[in-house]
């Protein structure tokens, strides 16, 4: 009996807004316990939340680019339980009419491969604190700074069928929020968060198994590290006659299983009911066409246009627009200097090199400006400077941020396309080694290399490679033919 | 209690016959004799602390009297006067019901779990009254987290009615009631959850309005339920109460549920006619009382109105019991979640011995609450539970609708509704508290109004056999009070009820 | 509808009270008499009806995405029971 198997993902967002959803205290991160907290995020008696514009017009931004229907009417409501990072002992979230519903990503696999997967709904809610415990004593130490985020959830349909496209759909929302710039994306400091929903089910069969949820993973790897881990813990048990448990399990990345939770209460009764402090939320059909016009370019529909408008090829069109920042160097660096091929090849080949990027390749803290790079580029495929001392130069740019120019005036580093220069050069390394010239006259062509070598050393790198070959076997024909 | 003052109550005269103090006198009275400097604000507050003094032991208006910041304000509200920058209420001395925070001045709610909350934040009412340059005397007396009516859930015990000590002075806000009726304060504000400023203001011969909800900042009232509390001015007549609407009616943006519009002034319609106006009767209403001497106020009341000009027709809420049951949902069940947050972990009490996380919660909760809020608080969240919400909450929620309805298509045939406050005068302390469905109809006056979040007065009508105060009710449609002040205004001209004072 | 004791328990924990046993019977009792009289509301038809979301007819009003001062940190721990530096301090949880 083979089985397949059926994930849905939940993804928590932070809002990338100054002020927290309800109240007007900063967002900002590490600040001393408790510092950014008012009577309002402290759940104080008497209290009353307000919506942040902002963070409503980023969940509308990400419900457009999600392809979702917009309710015009939500309701915010309260999500009740007991937990010591939860100040008012219940959460303001969304439940019976979110914002936004049945929308699709398409998230193209390792394979090639574009799936599309569904989103079931995606709703506003405020974070909860941190709660700290203490390592020897029976204490924990709650810190409400980021009590009152604005979050967004996306929930997707159980669409993804494997532990790779879970990563491929998590890396694709990721890009988009980063993209739309109303999230950082950065799931080690919790900025992103995921949550899986797993089942497994006969091959072929269409009504779900139980599932479990797994939670506690907090890299992309872990995620499918976990959702590998209890699709065959799953699957060893259905083989066995056993039946499976619906539960909440942990995923512990030491050891890479899941866990049961010892259950803290018989599954929540969220006791969900509309939050009365605020009413209805209306979302203006203007407002969303005004967003969807001023939308910023999604990571794959930019990539499709750099194929097509570039003519790059797609693997590089990928790497260029990983980052919303990345690419917008490669575009204004082809503005200047209309060799997108080139302004490609070097921005994967040298400048990532030198930002020694991971998959994010954190361009902001590149010292070379679009500006200097296309002066750079210019100046090579002109032919005043070579390849390899492009290279060169490009180093000293990054390490002092000056121009171009500058570094090749500085140090006379202008290459040599003087054809009788380069003939003075060739007869000098010529002359200076007779031996060497018999040997090649005698039939060692290998020797050809050597001279080219020298006549490059000789030259500190500046004699235009091209013209050195051209007129080194010119005088080499000519002094093999006396 | 404490000392407040050295020496006797500061009396005014000006060649009257009979001497009134001046903490029987009323707002709009003194304001006047401010504007002429016949007064100073200290002389007011004094004469007010004196009184407290005097009679607080036997009334127990007041969970905390706050004499000095009293005199403060006082001083300064004088020195406001002297410059030329006062406004109408300026220098008059207020008692707020213990559920409005008040920054830096315990807040308790007349609960032990608050016993020891001091806010670090001015409810926004608690702001406008500081901005007129009024004079905060302290904070009232009222049932746990405004949940009874009858004041005797509180924690620090219960309040006295005025006009007969072993008698209930109503609830939730019976603090701010007694002590404008006993002359401790000479306003107060209060809160209206379910008939919470009207009751006690019926019970104590005083006059009261829960305005229309949304028209007063809930920011820093604490919650008993959000979609029903409203705070509302208690007074010894409608003069007093157009001059508190004026300052405290407004739009918040802190408070979500706070309505953007303009509100007039409400001392416009103190002088208006009342003639050619309509009253509604509605029969459901009427076919509860049974109570002969509350039956006699409401056909003298009548005969007032008519005097005046003002007809009457029969009419019919045909949901309306309907819709004072799905209260007892819809409040115990938003109670039940804006009370989750009195666990112990930030402020208030927190219970001394507990084994875990858990633990504490539920000792802390179980020591700070009183029965009557436990109570609540279970039914409450049982209504949410899993399994419940659909016949309970969201039926309510539908039934409330329906009331709703009812009072507006009632409103096509009156002006405002006309009804009593209570069924009956104030009952004795101890007499219906282990009955609670006995307590709750105490309300049916009162809770349609809430469920439809129309404003309401109420006014006193009469006195019972016995000596104690019969109240009278006045409803309007939604953002109407000016009515009401019109139409109390006109029944005070005419009668003297709301001019007697209990002797203490 | 009759309430059980374990219904009782079971709401008590989800309020989190802690209830003597007394208390329990007596809220039994009482919570039973309340929601009887609750049960009429299932007489009246409200098929078409929408339920109120409050009493005003409005939507929920934005703030701007302005940043304004928190609380001083002194101000914010006043009233704690418990803490330790500038965190509340809590019962770990057993999980």
């Amino acid at each position: 009996m083979e089985y397949e198997a059926v994930i849905g993902l939940e993804v928590h967002a932070q809002l990338l807004t100054d002020s927290k959803a309800f109240c007007s205290c900063t967002t900002r991160f590490g600040a001393e316990p408790n510092t950014n907290t008012c009577p309002i995020c402290l759940g104080m008696p008497g209290v009353l939340p307000v919506l942040n514009r902002k963070a409503l017009e980023f969940t509308v931004r990400m419900a457009i680019a999600c392809n979702c229907t917009i309710r015009e009417t939500s309701r915010f409501a309260r999500k009740n339980y007991y937990y010591p990072d939860l100040p008012k002992n219940y959460q303001i979230s969304q439940y019976e009419l979110p914002v936004a519903e049945h929308g699709w990503v398409d998230v193209e696999t390792v394979s090639g491969e574009v799936r599309r997967i569904g989103l079931t709904r995606i709703h506003m809610e405020e974070d909860a604190g941190k709660l700290i415990h203490d390592e020897n004593r029976p204490v924990s130490y709650v810190d409400l700074n980021r009590t009152g985020v604005p979050l967004i959830e996306i929930v997707s349909e159980p669409d993804i069928k494997s532990p790779e496209e879970a990563a491929a759909y998590l890396r694709t929302l990721r890009s988009m929020l980063v993209y739309l710039e109303i999230c950082d994306g950065n799931m080690e400091e919790g900025s992103f968060r995921c949550d899986a929903n797993v089942s497994i089910r006969p091959k072929g069969e269409t009504v779900l198994g139980v599932k479990t949820e797994v939670k506690n993973m907090n890299s992309f790897r872990n995620v499918q590290r976990a959702l590998q881990y209890e699709i065959e813990r799953q699957t060893a048990m259905l083989k066995d006659g056993e039946r499976i448990v619906q539960e909440t399990r942990l995923f512990d990345p030491s050891t890479g299983a899941t866990a049961s939770m010892r259950s803290k209460e018989q599954a929540h009764d969220y006791r969900y009911f509309p939050d009365p402090d605020l009413l209805p939320l209306r979302v203006d059909p203007a407002l969303v066409e005004r967003i969807r016009a001023e939308l910023p370019e999604l990571p794959a529909q930019k990539k499709e246009r750099f194929i097509q408008q570039f003519g790059i090829p797609p693997y590089d069109a990928g790497v260029l627009t990983a980052s919303k920042p990345m690419a917008e160097y490669f575009e204004q660096t082809v503005k200047l200097h209309p060799n997108p091929k080139a302004v490609s090849n070097w921005i994967m080949t040298e400048l990532m090199r030198e930002l020694k990027g991971a998959d994010e390749s954190d361009i902001s803290t590149c010292p070379v400006s679009p500006t200097q790079l296309a002066d750079l580029l210019k100046l090579m495929d002109s032919g005043t400077i070579s390849g390899k001392i492009a290279k060169t130069v490009f180093e000293e740019m990054y390490s002092t941020g000056k121009d171009p120019g500058k570094i090749i005036e500085e140090k006379g580093l202008v290459q040599v396309s003087d054809t009788s220069e380069i003939l003075s050069l060739v007869q000098t390394v010529l002359d200076d080694n007779a031996g060497e010239l018999e040997k090649f006259l005698a039939g060692k062509t290998k020797i050809r290399g050597f001279f080219v070598g020298q006549v490059m050393k000789i030259s500190k790198g500046k004699a235009n490679p091209a013209l050195v070959n051209q007129v080194l076997d010119e005088e080499l024909r000519r002094r093999g033919s006396k | 209690m404490g000392n407040l003052l050295p020496g006797p109550n500061p009396t005014f005269r000006e060649g009257m016959q009979t001497v009134t103090q001046l903490y029987d006198m009323t707002a709009t009275e003194l304001a006047r004799l401010l504007r002429e400097k016949k007064v100073s604000s200290v002389e007011i507050t004094r004469s007010v602390l004196g009184r407290i003094e005097a009679v607080e032991g036997k009334i127990r208006s007041y969970v905390t009297v706050t004499p000095e910041i009293a005199l403060d304000m006082a001083k300064e509200a004088d020195a406001r006067i002297a410059a030329g920058d006062s406004r109408p209420l300026t220098g008059i001395p207020i008692a707020v019901k213990d559920n409005m925070c008040t920054r830096g001045v315990r807040t308790t709610c007349g609960s032990r779990i608050l016993a020891n909350f001091v806010p670090p934040y001015d409810a926004t009412v608690v702001g406008l009254l500081r901005r007129e340059g009024m004079v905060m005397l302290g904070k009232a007396n009222m049932d746990e987290f405004a949940m009874g009516s009858s004041t005797e859930t509180s924690y620090w015990g219960p309040t006295h009615n005025p006009w007969d000590l072993e008698r209930i002075p109503g609830g939730s806000s019976g603090g701010s009631a007694a002590a404008v009726s006993a002359g401790e304060a000479i306003v107060s504000l209060g809160s209206d959850t379910g008939g919470s400023i009207r009751l006690p203001a019926a019970f104590c011969g005083v006059t009261g309005i829960k305005p229309t909800y949304g028209s007063i900042s809930r920011y820093g009232l604490v919650a008993y339920a959000s979609s029903l509390d409203q705070i509302g001015p208690i007074g010894r007549d409608v003069w007093d109460l157009a001059l508190l609407l004026n300052v405290l009616c407004g739009h918040d943006p802190a408070d979500s549920t706070s309505v953007p519009r303009q509100y007039p002034d409400f001392t416009t319609f103190l002088d208006k006619s009342v003639k050619g106006m309509t009253l509604g009767l509605p029969q459901e209403f009427f076919s509860k009382l049974d109570n002969p001497e509350v039956q006699h106020a409401i056909s003298e009341a009548r005969a007032v109105f008519e005097g005046l000009g003002v007809k009457f027709v029969e009419l019919s809420l045909p949901t309306l019991d309907y819709g004072i049951a799905a209260y007892y949902i819809i409040a115990p069940s938003e109670a039940s979640s804006n009370l989750a947050r009195y666990d112990g972990v930030k402020y208030g009490h927190r219970a001394g011995e507990f084994e875990s996380m858990i633990d504490m919660y539920c000792r802390t909760r179980a020591e700070g609450f009183g029965p009557e809020v436990k109570r609540r608080i279970m039914l409450g969240t049982y209504a949410l539970s899993s399994g419940y919400y659909d016949a309970y909450y969201l039926k309510a929620a539908k039934v409330r609708t329906l009331i709703t309805q009812d009072f507006e298509k009632a409103f096509e045939k009156c002006d405002a509704i006309f009804c009593p406050t209570a069924p009956s005068p104030a009952f004795k302390i101890g007499e219906k508290i282990d009955d609670p469905i006995q307590m709750y109809l105490t309300d049916v006056f009162t809770i349609p109004v809430n469920m439809a979040g129309l404003p309401g007065m109420a006014l006193p009508g009469g006195m019972s056999r016995d000596g104690l105060p019969i109240g009278l009710q006045l409803i309007a449609p939604h953002f109407e009070e000016s009515r009401l002040v019109q139409l109390t205004a006109a029944f005070q001209k005419t009668t003297d009820h709301h001019l007697k004072r209990p002797t203490l | 509808m009759k309430i059980t004791p374990e219904q009782v328990d079971y709401v008590a924990l989800l309020g989190r009270l802690a209830l003597e046993p007394e208390e329990k019977k007596k809220y039994m009792g009482q919570l039973d008499d309340i929601l009887k009289y609750m049960d009429m509301l299932a007489e009246v038809p409200t098929d078409d009806v929408a339920p109120m979301a409050g009493s005003v007819e409005l939507y929920t009003p934005l703030r701007e995405d302005d940043v304004k001062a928190s609380l001083p940190v002194e101000e914010a721990l006043a009233n704690a029971p418990a803490r330790a530096g500038t965190s509340f301090r809590v019962p770990k949880i057993l999980e």
